[in-house]
């Protein structure tokens, strides 16, 4: 069955978007990555969607429905590389994402969730220490 | 009808010196062109004129045989167009050629009654279609005119700056409707993504009035670039925009607004990490002396 990869990187989960959202599809990613969150303890969630080029109101819902439940295990969500297209739909539909932080690529995602220090990875230390 | 085309070709000189003194009495504009120019345009309609009677008759002008006429005329009333001339004023410079030709077509056949009013008519039907055909070629340059102009407002009136590094400007200048708020909009957020850009601060201080409707198009605007990680500042809120805003109950509480673009921008270099200090007086140069070389 098709899937969407959910990548670990340090203490951040890394879920790249590239073909077309379908409703089994967004239910078996939002099982994926809450089980991630819980089983590797992820603190980040990092969702790109630089490649969907076509968005409706059910994936809007998705992406808000991804970072509540992330936020509920503990996990902050940064969606990264929107495109003009897809931001004007969203607005359009009325879905301006309030719980949903964003950046524009995902070297600024980073930054965002962990400073600037995240880009000299000392993320698997960090855990260590924690 | 040649003969129709034998009597212009035959008083063409004079029909041509009593149709340029008849309209300078009356439409002839010193001031818009010169002499020399309409009596070239005169002389060349005329030409062109008898050369479509002696191919094609007057019945039809669209056919080829008055193809040089036909074009003739629609370079005269472009021209016009956009020297400036009413539309009147173009359409009589045809319709001026019908005293002088008549007078030359009565004295040619004076004494034989139904050929002269045959002619007449003919010259009048021939003159009126041609006259039809200036207003058209004149109304058409006019909607070319102002499409253009349309097209170029839209596209002047939404430059996007580049102000620093990772800094947009977007100067709005007049109201805002739908249509141009879709094109800010997409202006906007593509140069976000070209450029890398962080920060986007929209001037409003070109914009007269800001109600309800304005204030929906910027919130929507500034969403659509908040989902995409650019985040917005509003500046050029003018004190009586200020309480427009209030008095209208429209919520720009989550968005970061100043006064000018100067604060605005300050505002967008702190937050991006960024100080501007002032050199010692040693160091500044008049600029000047950056035309020739750029240093640092």
């Amino acid at each position: 069955m098709e899937r969407i990869p959910v990548l670990r990187m340090g203490t951040l989960l890394l879920i790249t978007i590239q073909v077309d959202m379908h409703d089994k599809l967004a239910m078996q990613l939002q099982d994926d990555v809450t089980q991630r969150i819980s089983e590797w303890g992820s603190t980040g969630v990092l969702i790109d969607i630089s490649s969907l080029e076509i968005v409706d109101s059910f994936i809007g819902r998705m992406l808000a429905n991804i970072a509540a439940m992330s936020r509920v295990l503990g996990a902050e969500t940064v969606v990264v590389g929107m495109q003009p297209a897809v931001a004007i739909t969203l607005v359009e539909l009325g879905m301006s994402l309030p719980g949903v932080r964003t950046a524009l690529s995902v070297e600024a995602g980073m930054e965002l969730l962990f400073g600037a220090a995240a880009l000299n990875f000392g993320s698997g230390d960090e855990r260590t220490e924690a | 009808m040649n003969e129709l085309a034998e009597i212009i070709s035959k008083n063409e000189d004079r029909i041509r010196a009593e149709w340029i003194r008849d309209m300078s009495k009356s439409v002839q504009r010193a001031d818009l062109m010169g002499k020399a120019e309409l009596d070239e345009q005169c002389r060349a309609l005329l030409g062109a004129i008898v050369q479509g009677l002696k191919t094609n008759g007057p019945a039809d002008v669209t056919t080829t045989g008055w193809n040089t006429a036909r074009e003739l005329l629609q370079d005269i009333s472009a021209s016009r167009a956009r020297q400036g001339f009413s539309s009147v004023e173009v359409a009589t410079f045809v319709l001026w050629l019908k005293q002088p030709m008549f007078a030359s077509i009565r004295e040619e056949l004076g004494k034989n009654q139904d050929k002269l009013l045959d002619t007449i008519w003919t010259a009048t039907e021939l003159l009126d279609r041609l006259a039809l055909l200036t207003t058209e070629a004149f109304l058409a340059a006019r909607e070319e005119l102002i499409s253009r102009q349309q097209q170029e407002l839209l596209e002047l009136s939404t430059p996007v700056v580049k102000l620093w590094d990772g800094i947009l400007a977007l100067p709005i200048i007049g109201t805002l409707d739908s249509a141009r708020t879709q094109v800010v909009m997409e202006n906007l957020l593509q140069t976000v993504v070209a450029t890398n850009s962080k920060f986007a601060i929209i001037d409003i201080t070109g914009v007269p009035t800001v109600d309800t409707l304005v204030a929906q198009h910027l919130l929507k605007t500034i969403t659509a670039a908040r989902l995409m990680g650019a985040e917005c500042i509003i500046s050029g809120i003018r004190p009586q925009i200020a309480q427009t805003i209030v008095h209208l109950g429209i919520n720009l509480e989550d968005v970061v607004t100043k006064a000018n673009l100067s604060d605005a921008f300050a505002l967008a270099l702190l937050r991006s990490g960024r100080t501007v200090t002032r050199l010692s007086s040693a160091k500044v140069r008049p600029i000047s002396n950056f035309l020739t070389k750029r240093e640092e």
